[in-house]
């Protein structure tokens, strides 16, 4: 049905995809995998309208395809769903399903027919019980990435593609997401799926194309791999995930937090971490673990709560994130860009930006130190960046994730928190923060690692958490855990208190 | 010494529009008017350009924190006032008077900030209010009249080291110390830290609030010296100075390429950009342009300057990728 072949498409400085060719069937899920920077997003932007290649040729049921820009491939039936959400959050979830077609006479938008029409919409998603006049701002973020998805089938849609869609999605939402994509495809729709989650892919899709460096490596039949072979494909060598974990010896008592409470966000929390430990948080997204960090890091005031340092027997005042850096901590935020990062600054800036003092005499920064620092931590990290000079924005989320926590081992800190590291972050880059995690233990640095991704924490963590509607439900060490207890665990408190478990969402 | 060598030469290609630009409004000045180069233009323009570039760099300030300071006209207007009260009611000497006049600056932009930090309101609101009540304020220092002041403070003016009078060099001054707080102190870092992203700072552990407070103090401050300037040239307080004044303040900033969006911003190009406003109002009255056919002109050439901008800016980080 659609066909591409040999397209190339070069950014200034960069080659995004060389000679590439794909090939589309009707009513197939065909899955793009790739690192960080392999070319996938280029190639759905390209597809989608946004970006125009440099060369080659695109074919859509053997009529050429060169759409200039995202209208006009939606007008040939070719919708995108991005990473990035492209809501509007103060209107409606049906106004923004019809955004560009909103029905209406003189202009007077005909609100009952909206209202119905977005309805119907909604039930083939799997949104039938929202009322289509809530405010976007108002859902949850599974639930607004399913109204994007609502908006792209309120048109002729022939190919849609899904650039990460599960990447906020909760494990009931991504199987709702399933049945639709199942539904798509019936009704013979060509689906390009990009995700970083390979038991996905595996899962849904029926053909696999890798892709590296910007190449084609190989398309293949979904059954015919399996998952170590594509991520052997996408990386070009061997990983596996056991590389990190190590016999580690706990030091002392490096942080004790009792009883942390936040609104009815964190209740009662309490727990410790040693020195030289990993300790992990697991739970569904919205239950709390986010909120948890952020009362216990000063970000939020708590309401309540007791927090401990290094063994001392008096409580330590934390009502600021300046207190809690000022005491060791450090909290990689799960939101790089709203919250870790100054994305128009170089490297250089964003890196030393919590230590300004040890590259400052007398409020004065020092240049030259400063660009010795940064380059010292990007050779560290291996960063992958032209230069500190290069503003952090136009690196890889991985790249940019590593940025992050430089300003943090710049700063030094013994406590340190990670809030889903390795969110939309490539294999490659995966690994390289899961070693740095377990040589940060090694040091004897006390670790929190949030992370929704269960094998993540049972593979780099000592113990494990685990949060429930807000409450700290299990602890896990090692030889206890199974992904069944843990999950069990994470669905506790939703179970035992219905009228709050239908829906958990980030707030 | 090569990393020196290179801040020069890209210092040189952040201003050379600019001087592009205004080399480019002398030379069509000078042709088409006689007497554009004379000595008379000149002094009307560095007679004239020390207030609006002093508050233009404070509004820099603002401007990078992604904040805006509407008041700055009115308080220029109060410090003036309080500075004529001083010296023609209170026999005050002059340094006591600038003293007090400066004190006033620092009161309005410490009321400013307070404001906006501590109920976390848009500074465009909070000083809105500033605007009226410091002209309020202005006219109840004066009884409403203009105080004639005289020789007490004609000195300033009249004060000159190499042809150049002290309000001049000490504009200079103020923007050469303003670009280096800016690039290359730790103060500086971190208001442009917050310009980008403010909530990404409170997280690495440092406190926003102060950090603004002092930016908005700054911005007061360089209005009151701004309104020591106006009022010595002027040999006056009249509370209806300054009316206006923050948005051709605002105006020089922009030309100068700072970002109403935080982040992004340099003194330097600011005072290229009260010096372009500078020069094209003294041109455009040579030409024998009334007073609406300058303003028209003006505004299209503040806005003409920021799309040239945003091309640049394209250019340039085009270039980086």
């Amino acid at each position: 049905m659609f066909k591409a072949c040999g397209i190339h498409k070069s950014y200034p400085g960069v080659k995004a995809l060389s000679d590439l060719d794909l090939d589309l069937r009707a009513g197939e899920v065909h899955a793009l995998v790739g690192e960080n920077g392999a070319g996938k997003s280029t190639l759905a932007r390209i597809m989608g309208g946004i970006d125009t290649p440099d060369s080659g040729q695109m074919h859509l049921n053997e009529l050429p395809y060169h759409p200039q820009n995202r209208a006009q491939a939606e007008s040939s039936g070719v919708r995108m769903v991005m990473q990035e959400l492209n809501l509007i959050g103060n209107l409606s979830v049906a106004e923004n399903i019809f955004f560009d077609h909103l029905p209406n006479r003189f202009g007077i938008v005909n609100t009952n027919r909206l209202n119905q029409d977005a309805r119907q919409i909604m039930q083939r998603v799997g949104l039938g019980d929202i009322d289509p006049g809530i405010k976007v701002r108002d859902l949850g973020i599974g639930q607004q990435q399913m109204v994007e998805i609502a908006a792209g089938l309120s048109q002729r849609c022939r190919i849609m593609i899904l650039d990460e869609p599960t990447a906020s999605l909760t494990d009931k939402e991504t199987a709702l997401l399933f049945d639709q994509i199942k539904k798509l495809q019936t009704e013979r729709v060509g689906i390009v799926y990009i995700s970083h989650r390979i038991e996905e892919i595996i899962t849904i899709s029926d053909r696999i194309t890798v892709l590296r460096d910007g190449k084609l490596v190989a398309t293949r039949p979904t059954g015919a791999v399996t998952s170590s072979d594509i991520i052997r494909m996408m990386v070009g060598r061997d990983l596996s995930a056991e590389t990190c974990k190590r016999q580690r010896k706990p030091g002392q008592v490096a942080l004790r937090v009792k009883g942390l409470s936040h609104r009815d966000k964190v209740k009662n929390v309490s727990f410790e971490v040693h020195r030289g430990e990993i300790l992990g948080f697991a739970g569904l997204m919205g239950s709390g673990r986010t909120e948890t960090m952020r009362a216990l890091f000063g970000a939020d005031r708590a309401d309540e709560g007791k927090i401990y340092l290094y063994g001392a027997d008096t409580p330590a005042r934390i009502r600021t994130p300046r207190d809690a850096v000022r005491a060791g901590m450090a909290f990689i935020t799960e939101d790089r860009k709203e919250q870790g990062l100054l994305p128009a600054l170089p490297v250089r800036m964003n890196i030393t930006l919590g230590r300004l003092g040890r590259i400052s005499r007398l409020g004065l920064i020092d240049a030259a130190r400063e660009r010795a620092i940064a380059d010292e931590y990007i050779d560290l990290l291996s960063i992958r960046c032209r230069s500190c000079e290069q503003p952090v924005r136009q690196l890889s989320g991985g790249n940019q994730q590593k940025v992050v926590i430089s300003k943090w081992l710049h700063k030094d800190c013994d406590i340190l928190i990670f809030d889903e590291p390795t969110r939309g972050i490539d294999v490659g880059a995966k690994f390289e923060i899961y070693q740095l995690l377990g040589e940060l233990a090694d040091k004897g640095k006390a670790i929190i690692v949030i992370s929704s991704d269960v094998k993540e924490l049972m593979a780099v963590c000592d113990h494990i958490a685990v949060i429930s509607a807000g409450r700290l439900v299990a602890q896990f060490s090692g030889q206890e855990w199974t992904p069944e207890k843990i999950a069990s665990a994470a669905f506790s408190e939703y179970i035992k208190n219905p009228t709050q478990g239908h829906q958990p969402n980030e707030a | 010494m090569k990393h020196k060598i290179k801040n020069l030469h890209t210092a040189v290609k952040d201003y050379i529009g600019m001087l592009v630009a205004l080399t480019a409004l002398l030379a069509i000045f000078g042709l088409s008017t006689k007497n554009f180069f004379t000595f008379t233009t000149f002094r009307t323009i560095a007679n004239q350009i020390p207030a609006i570039t002093i508050m233009a760099v404070g509004m820099t300030f603002v401007l990078i924190i992604a904040g805006i300071d509407l008041s700055v006209g009115s308080v220029l207007a109060l410090s003036g006032a309080v500075l004529g009260v001083c010296i023609v009611n209170f026999k005050l000497p002059l340094p006591l008077a600038i003293i007090a006049c400066m004190g006033v600056g620092l009161i309005c932009g410490l009321i400013n900030g307070f404001i906006v930090i501590k109920w976390k309101l848009p500074s465009f609101i909070v000083t809105l209010g500033m605007l009226e009540v410091a002209r309020g304020a202005a006219y109840s220092v004066t009884g409403s009249r203009t105080m004639y002041i005289g020789p007490a403070v004609e000195v300033i003016t009249e004060t000159a080291a190499l042809g150049l009078s002290l309000p001049f060099i000490i504009a200079v001054v103020i923007v050469i110390a303003g670009q280096f707080i800016l690039a290359r102190t730790v103060f500086g870092r971190y208001i442009i830290a917050i310009g980008t992203n403010e909530e990404a700072v409170r997280l690495s552990g440092i406190e926003p609030g102060p950090l603004k407070l002092w930016v908005f103090i700054i911005c007061g401050v360089l209005a009151s010296v701004a309104a020591v300037m106006h009022t010595a040239r002027l040999s006056s307080a009249n509370p209806n100075e300054g009316l206006g004044m923050e948005l051709q303040a605002i105006a020089a900033v922009v030309i100068g390429g700072t970002s109403l969006m935080g982040g992004r911003g340099s003194v330097v190009s600011t005072f290229f950009g009260a010096l372009i406003i500078a020069v094209l109002g003294a041109g455009l009255a040579q030409m024998g342009a009334q007073e609406p056919t300058k303003r028209i002109i003006t505004g299209c050439v503040i806005v003409a300057a920021v799309i040239l901008d945003t091309y640049r800016h394209r250019l340039s980080s085009r270039k980086i990728t």
